[in-house]
């Protein structure tokens, strides 16, 4: 579906609308408090950038090594192209030890490659262990922002989905009563399960180590407990040395939330003494993007969601009318990139504020590559035709100032003197909340002309007239 | 010293008044500025909505008309961002884009002059347009860690009378963005009543913008509500006008 469409459906909500709006922007309020206490923050978003980009441009280098690293600590690492192949991998795996029980923690990447179907469809049992992710999951909706997956629900909401799914009383709606709750729940599918399945956020190419980051500490309960730990992580998510987390780690939690850092951040250097660590290095199309000259500094990104919570459409319109894994700034970017016929309109969800490239701790020129899909859109007649079309129109009207002037002078003329009810109908967009701006009887070139005791400076190309 | 001026397609046809309130605050400063017929818009329009090939002969007829000036002033931020910062993509490396200024950013960092305007007795609600904010750098956006003096603000600060109010969100789009206007309408809609809410709750009477285009939008949905809030562009305060209240009488009949 078009982005306008379900965006539409989203805003016809109005004060629900305003309380998405409002929530998230305490969230980028909490950001500006946690980064004003950085004096250097600035610079730490530059370093930062440049640590990323240096990665990228020697990541086959990075990737060998972090994976020789890994393995003489004893961790299984698997190479998956796509999603397929990374589903495929958990899958068997699973299979191999009759595992049927599988806790997940936090990634964007399993719900990239639609695991949680594709191991249900197999009779695996997979429990989403964050709060947010298993209140979506219950509902069987998608997560709606990449750090707040149920930020669109509200408390009365995750009350009514207890209470059909895990049997809670009706019209339980107390965040303490809710909690315990779902604690009591997840604590029980976390005993019962025989692996863990955890994202990656940090992967370390010089120690061989990954870092999860979380609030809730599931990534440690769900890894602790079961002997199978599974990590899938995608390429880019390496940085080349232990010391460069200092740097991330800083960014992370301040972009993202507001805190200092996250609760928990943990790290694996290889598999328990009794247990298995296994690691899915997945591409799937990261290379291709990559290979972008203009698109490649989106695989920057660490998955902060800060450009989500200061995207003024983001926030009025929901994560779900993005239709992607990914709302947001960065979701328009990665959507079209993966699939440009199906995410085509998402380029074009964004006035283009550049909001979301100032937040940006890893300094990805979002609204730039917004802009720049655009162009790519229209080349492969993505963009639809009266638009271009129109384009194309305004454009040869405008080349020549005396059609521009014949054409602004009848447009004016209409605007006075036609009825409301043809220049207010509901073909006109615009008219539809919004008043036209007055015509006046001279547009400013034509002032000039009749302007009294003037050389007219009236020029073509640089000649004086 | 050699100055365009140009005026964009909207600002020509629909507020010309903004384009004369320009050129009276140029000409105050000595500056006969040359105002060539075409270019008639910068393209932006097009290159915004991904149609390069309609925007290139327009940014092509920019900067040759241009090319002899020292400087070129654009009353729009919008405009001048495009100008300089996708000119390069679109015409080559040139030296008109480098030399296109924005209106306010001429007086504070070429003319290094303040414009003298009579008193404005009004609560104004500065009204910071992203383009101008975030591509040209007219003050420092609230996502950064860095204090860059607002050159909009602070031409309009030496104003006998102007009364600035504190908005809750003072650099929020408002939803204008072009063809997203009409292509996203009630995000665009829900946007810019949320900041003529900001404004009004602050207890501005006046909106002022370096771009006329978000104030094409916003007073669009102020005049449908009937909101006691004018519109107008920072030249034409600079210039001496004085706002208009077109709902007094609406007003009047609320009572």
């Amino acid at each position: 579906m078009n982005h306008a469409t379900a965006a539409k459906k989203f805003v016809t909500n109005y004060e629900r609308a305003h309380w998405h709006d409002a929530s998230l922007w305490f969230v980028r309020s909490k950001r500006d408090k946690a980064t004003e206490v950085i004096p250097e923050w600035e610079q730490l978003r530059e370093t930062a950038s440049q640590i990323k980009r240096h990665t990228l441009a020697h990541l086959t280098d990075y990737l060998e090594q972090f994976t020789r690293e890994a393995e003489s600590r004893g961790v299984v690492v698997h190479w998956a192209v796509d999603a397929k192949e990374h589903n495929e991998i958990v899958a068997e795996l699973l299979a191999e030890r009759g595992m049927t029980r599988l806790v997940k923690s936090k990634s964007m990447l399993t719900e990239e490659c639609h695991l949680n179907d594709f191991l249900t469809e197999r009779g695996v049992e997979v429990i989403d262990t964050d709060l947010g992710e298993r209140i979506v999951q219950l509902r069987r909706e998608t997560p709606s922002h990449i750090v707040l997956p149920a930020i669109h629900l509200k408390r009365q909401d995750v009350g009514q989905t207890f209470h059909e799914y895990l049997d809670a009383p009706p019209g339980l709606d107390s965040p303490d009563e809710l909690t315990e709750l779902a604690r009591h729940h997840l604590r029980e599918k976390l005993l019962a399960a025989e692996a863990g399945l955890t994202g990656v956020n940090f992967g370390i190419a010089e120690t061989g180590g990954i870092v999860i980051c979380t609030n809730e500490g599931n990534a440690d309960l769900g890894t602790a407990l079961p002997k199978l730990h599974i990590a899938s992580m995608g390429i880019e998510k390496l940085i080349p040395k232990t010391e460069h987390l200092s740097v991330f780690l800083r960014l992370l939690a301040r972009s993202a939330t507001g805190q200092p850092i996250t609760s928990y951040s943990s790290h694996f250097q290889g598999p328990r003494p009794d247990g298995e660590l296994h690691i899915i290095l997945v591409d799937n199309g990261r290379t291709n993007l990559m290979a972008s000259t203009e698109f490649h500094r989106a695989l920057n990104c660490i998955r902060c969601g800060a450009c989500l919570n200061t995207c003024p459409v983001y926030r009025r319109s929901g994560g779900h009318s993005y239709h992607a894994t990914v709302a947001g700034p960065i979701g328009s970017v990665l959507g079209p990139a993966q699939d440009p016929k199906q995410h085509h309109s998402l380029p074009f969800a964004c006035t283009l504020c550049g909001s979301c490239t100032d937040v940006c701790p890893v300094k990805i020129p979002l609204h730039h590559q917004l802009l720049a899909f655009r162009s790519q859109l229209a080349e492969q007649k993505l963009v639809s035709a009266p638009k271009r079309w129109g384009m194309s129109v305004a454009s040869t009207i405008m080349r020549r100032p005396w059609l521009f002037a014949l054409t602004g002078r009848m447009a004016r003329f209409s605007l006075r003197w036609l009825p409301r009810f043809i220049t207010h109908s509901w073909p006109n967009t615009w008219a539809q909340k919004r008043e036209l701006p007055d015509a006046p009887k001279q547009s400013f070139r034509g002032w000039l002309a009749d302007r009294p005791n003037d050389d007219n400076r009236n020029v073509d190309n640089g000649k004086q007239k | 010293m050699r100055v365009g001026l140009f005026v964009p397609c909207y600002i020509d046809q629909f507020y010309p008044d903004v384009a004369i309130a320009t050129l009276e605050l140029l000409e105050a400063q000595g500056i006969s500025p040359i105002i060539p017929s075409a270019p008639t818009c910068c393209g932006q329009p097009m290159a915004n909505t991904g149609c390069v090939s309609a925007a290139k002969p327009l940014a092509e007829q920019f900067v040759a008309a241009f090319a002899d000036c020292d400087y070129v002033v654009c009353p729009s931020g919008s405009c001048t961002a495009m100008i300089r910062h996708h000119y390069g993509n679109l015409v080559g490396d040139n030296a008109v884009r480098e030399r296109t200024f924005e209106l306010c950013e001429f007086f504070v960092d070429v003319l290094k002059a303040t414009p003298m305007p009579a008193a404005f007795n009004y609560k104004v609600g500065l009204h910071q347009s992203c383009h101008g904010l975030r591509e040209l750098g007219l003050g420092s956006p609230s996502e950064l860690r860095r204090t860059t003096p607002n050159k909009v603000h602070n031409l309009l600060a030496d104003i006998p009378g102007i009364d600035f109010v504190e908005l809750s969100r003072p650099d929020e789009c408002c939803g204008f963005g072009g063809t997203f206007a009409v292509a996203e309408e009630a995000v665009s809609v829900m946007m810019g009543c949320d900041r003529l809410d900001d404004h009004i709750a602050a207890g501005a009477e006046v909106m002022v913008s370096a771009d006329m285009s978000c104030l094409m939008h916003l007073d669009g949905l102020a005049r449908r509500q009937q909101c006691r809030l004018a519109t107008m562009h920072v030249a034409q305060v600079l210039a001496g006008r004085q706002p208009r209240f077109r709902t007094t009488q609406l007003e009047v009949t609320a009572k």
